[in-house]
């Protein structure tokens, strides 16, 4: 280093200019500068990695209990006498599945009672029912245990979605029922509840009393095969308390339950703060203790349509319309936009409307994708009539979008054929077509298929264009064809995050995912191609 | 990889020319309102699970926006059925009759428009002028027109809370805001912004205090949960669906309840409607059919599952009389 500076030094520079000490001053400075930007790099891609983890816990940790749903096995009794196997489509499945059900409860009897039992298992249980049957008519003639699927507010409070519920505790006193329905009296041998009641929310009265209203937690009370729910609370005699409570599964008898006998259990959200009530969450227990709930994959969300049921909802219309979209997309924009890259850049002189159709390309790349949906709107929907929300019209309008992108990838990997490929072909006689065809493509084809995919991949996750077109529209059936009603992954994201119901909110989580796998999926195609086809030169 | 190319583009002709020729349709189409929208995907799933006909497709498009493709004219490629968080407008009926439409009305129920926040905010007992006063542009005060002035909720009315107004609502494109604007803002309405503009009634002050939330309730929602000091403007089918964590607040002295909007006592409700297209009864299959599930007591009778998802029905003999004209196909200006 310092020969080759001292022979700079012949021609004036002073010989010291890289050795002195401002020199090292600089030297030292250009490092300081050096590690600072490696550390700014570091952090940027340290932050960047934290919102990506954050945001895909998220959504992870929202979607898993959508994987799953809970049905409670139920014995339907599917004999002659309820089914007719002749009239199998005029079976009103539903009123057989609720019989099941409110067999399992005899104790509950009044209408609003009822109603709200009924109300634990699924609207679609029926259509699950009648379908199991067409299926399998071996089930006809008895009586089946069949697993209904729960409703969403019973699926949600199972899965501990819904309030904070603690666990059975054993009460260290006896207690002693007035009588075993309606409203009656407990008498507990020491006042430990009082304290425990204060604890959660009760409010005090005169002469001590302590009163549970709808926004105090609950305290249920279970002993003697039924559940009681304390309403009021109030010392009595020799250190005793007398409790007021609602039952709410009849007591077996008046006999009084003794020390570990009886169990309390806390519900430590307020009934009035949770859209589910006591009731149910009693008989849910039930259902759970009797061993008869279970929770399972959940098939329902995977395969079938969508469905206003949060339960009942899946995304499988959503993917089958995805893909058709993309096919058509596809089966439109790769011709179309492989074909103009080859004659822009292989056969097209260079001229000045070449150069302005090169520029509008570019250009057409970066407009905003609703402009397509406009466009698509108003060519393909109002001036050549083509059916409304159907894939054909979605999938030529992200076509129109994903062109511009796949022509300037196209482009950009016939340019890396190198031209000596080009002129040896032409050196043994081969004409322009062939020379561009045999040699020339089949090497550009790696780079202008990850091109291909990442679009296509862009395409996919475009919601905005579709809205003009009536894909963002509510269908069940599962699209057959091209022209078939249809909407797509990330609309389907977008209508769920706006319905009401919370059992929507897990479910557009485990849609994103999906989406996001399938965004993996293509990338990972991308990449593989690449790996296996890229000739380096 | 030439063999390639050619089966694609043919992949690709074949599709163009197949896109050009329409089947004829067999589903019905839906389009309009967003506050209709969960009622009428309920029906329309609800029917096609009977196996009845093919299950209808529903297409969320704002009213406004769903009067345009119902009255574009007759024929395959317009809509069926439009929803409407309004009544049919006089023009929306003539473009309707000139191009040869006509619209049967089906008046489906009722929607509260509630003013709710946070469980852990404080209950509020509010009257339609104290509410325009602190949302309004210009409010009246001392006989003058000023810009509004109020910055907590104490300076509408000392019995108020001394926190800040914070509202949060829906944008000037929603029916939700269209309704909230008639029946609140312009109906409490003082004299004075009356007198001094027209416009003055429906306009809602942009100085932060009303925010202006988009489309999406459920946004709404979570921002109440984070903010206990702010109110959120929207449908009672919400406030139903998210009972656990907001309150709604007495408008005149009264809840906004179930019962209450039911019966008419809760002063911030309006209809629903659903608009069929005469002409396509016995050209689409399954018109007739669809009609006849909305209007069963099944879906909107009190104990329907209608109500369920927070639609408001309409008392008996109101709901017998449009049940029938239904059926009958009485349509619009015939």
């Amino acid at each position: 280093m310092t020969d080759a500076i001292s022979s700079f030094g012949a021609v004036g520079r002073p010989v010291s200019i890289h050795t002195d000490d401002a020199a090292k001053a600089r030297l030292k400075g250009r490092y300081r500068t050096e590690t600072w930007f490696k550390w700014l790099g570091a952090a940027a891609v340290a932050l960047a990695g934290l919102f990506l983890v954050l945001l895909l816990s998220t959504i992870v940790t929202q979607a898993i209990p959508a994987l799953r749903q809970n049905y409670v096995t139920l014995p339907i009794d599917l004999s002659a006498a309820k089914v007719d196997p002749a009239k199998l489509d005029e079976v009103n499945y539903d009123a057989i599945a609720q019989e099941a059900l409110t067999a399992k409860f005899p104790n509950v009897t009044s209408r609003q009672d009822k109603r709200l039992l009924r109300g634990l298992i699924s609207t679609g249980t029926g259509v699950f029912l009648r379908k199991d049957i067409a299926a399998d008519p071996g089930m006809l003639g008895g009586t089946v245990d069949y697993a209904v699927p729960l409703d969403d507010f019973a699926d949600l409070y199972l899965k501990g979605l819904l309030a904070d519920v603690g666990s059975d505790e054993a009460i260290s006193t006896s207690v002693t029922p007035s009588q075993t329905s309606g409203d009656i009296d407990l008498t507990f041998g020491d006042d430990a509840m009082l304290a425990l009641a204060r604890g959660h929310g009760a409010t005090e009265g005169e002469n001590g009393m302590l009163t549970l209203t709808s926004g105090a937690s609950s305290l249920l009370v279970a002993f003697n095969g039924g559940t009681v729910k304390l309403t009021a609370l109030s010392p009595a005699a020799n250190g005793t308390v007398i409790a007021k409570g609602t039952v709410i599964e009849a007591l077996d008898s008046t006999a009084p339950a003794a020390s570990g006998q009886a169990f309390l259990r806390v519900i430590e959200t307020p009934e009035a703060s949770r859209k589910i009530s006591d009731k149910v969450i009693v008989w849910l227990d039930m259902l759970k203790s009797a061993g008869l709930i279970e929770s399972r994959f959940n098939s329902i969300f995977f395969f079938t349509g969508a469905s206003r049921e949060p339960e009942l909802a899946g995304v499988w219309g959503a993917v089958v319309g995805s893909f058709l979209t993309m096919i058509v997309t596809l089966a439109i924009a790769f011709p179309i936009g492989v074909s103009a890259a080859i004659y822009l850049e292989e056969f097209a002189p260079r001229n000045r409307l070449t150069t302005m159709i090169e520029v509008n390309i570019n250009n057409l790349a970066a407009v905003p994708s609703i402009v397509f949906g406009l466009l698509g709107l108003a060519v393909f929907l109002n001036f050549f009539g083509m059916p409304r929300s159907a894939p054909v019209v979605g999938g030529m309008v992200l076509a129109l979008m994903t062109l511009p992108i796949i022509i300037i990838a196209s482009r950009a990997s016939l340019r890396a054929v190198p031209p000596s490929i080009r002129e040896a072909a032409l050196g043994i006689g081969a004409s322009k077509v062939q020379t561009v065809f045999h040699h020339v493509l089949p090497l550009a084809m790696p780079g202008i298929m990850t091109g291909t995919i990442l679009g296509m991949a862009h395409a996919l996750g475009e919601t905005a264009p579709l809205l003009m077109i009536g894909m963002v529209a509510f269908i069940v059936d599962i699209p057959g064809g091209f022209t078939d009603p249809a909407t797509i992954l990330p609309v389907q994201i977008f209508m769920w995050a706006d319905f009401p119901e919370a059992g929507f909110q897990q479910k557009t989580s485990a849609a994103i995912l999906i989406l996001l796998v399938f965004l993996v999926i293509m990338n990972a195609i991308a990449v593989i191609l690449r790996r296996r086809f890229e000739r380096r030169w | 990889m030439k063999k390639f190319l050619l089966t694609a583009s043919a992949a690709a002709l074949a599709l163009a020319a197949s896109a050009g020729y329409a089947a004829a349709r067999d589903q019905i189409q839906i389009v309009g309102s967003s506050t209709v929208f969960p009622f009428t995907t309920a029906v329309a799933e609800k029917l096609g699970q009977s196996g009845k006909i093919k299950t209808p497709v529903v297409e969320s498009t704002g009213t406004g926006g769903g009067m345009k493709l119902f009255c574009q004219g007759v024929g395959e490629n317009t809509a069926d059925f439009t929803n409407a968080s309004r009544a049919i407008k006089d023009s929306e009926l003539k473009t309707c009759k000139a191009n040869g439409v006509t619209p049967v009305e089906i008046k489906v129920g009722f929607d509260g428009i509630v003013l709710a926040n946070s469980k852990a905010g404080t209950v509020v007992d509010l009257t339609k002028e104290q509410i325009f006063k602190a949302l309004a542009k210009n409010v009246a005060v001392d006989g003058k027109v000023v810009p509004n002035p109020y910055k907590n909720w104490s300076d509408v009315d000392a019995s108020l809370p001394a926190t800040k107004i914070e509202v949060l609502g829906p944008p000037p494109t929603s029916g939700t805001r269209d309704a909230f604007v008639e029946l609140v803002m312009d109906a409490a309405c003082q004299e004075e912004v009356k007198a001094a503009n027209e416009k003055g009634c429906g306009e809602i002050r942009e100085d932060g205090a009303f925010v202006e939330a988009g489309e999406n309730d459920n946004l709404i929602v979570q921002k109440l949960e984070a903010n206990p000091n702010a109110f959120g403007v929207f449908g009672f089918s919400f406030l139903d669906q998210n009972a656990d964590k907001l309150q709604g607040h007495k408008v005149d002295g009264v809840e906004p309840t179930f019962e209450n909007i039911a019966s008419g006592d809760y002063g911030v409700s309006r209809s629903l409607f659903v608009y069929a297209k005469k002409e396509h009864v016995g050209v689409i299959p399954g018109m007739q059919e669809f009609i006849a599930e909305y209007t069963s007591e099944a879906a909107w009778g009190p104990d329907g599952y209608l109500a369920d998802k927070g639609l408001i029905p309409l008392p008996d003999a109101e709901r017998a009389k449009w049940a029938e004209d239904a059926k009958a196909l009485k349509g619009m200006g015939s």
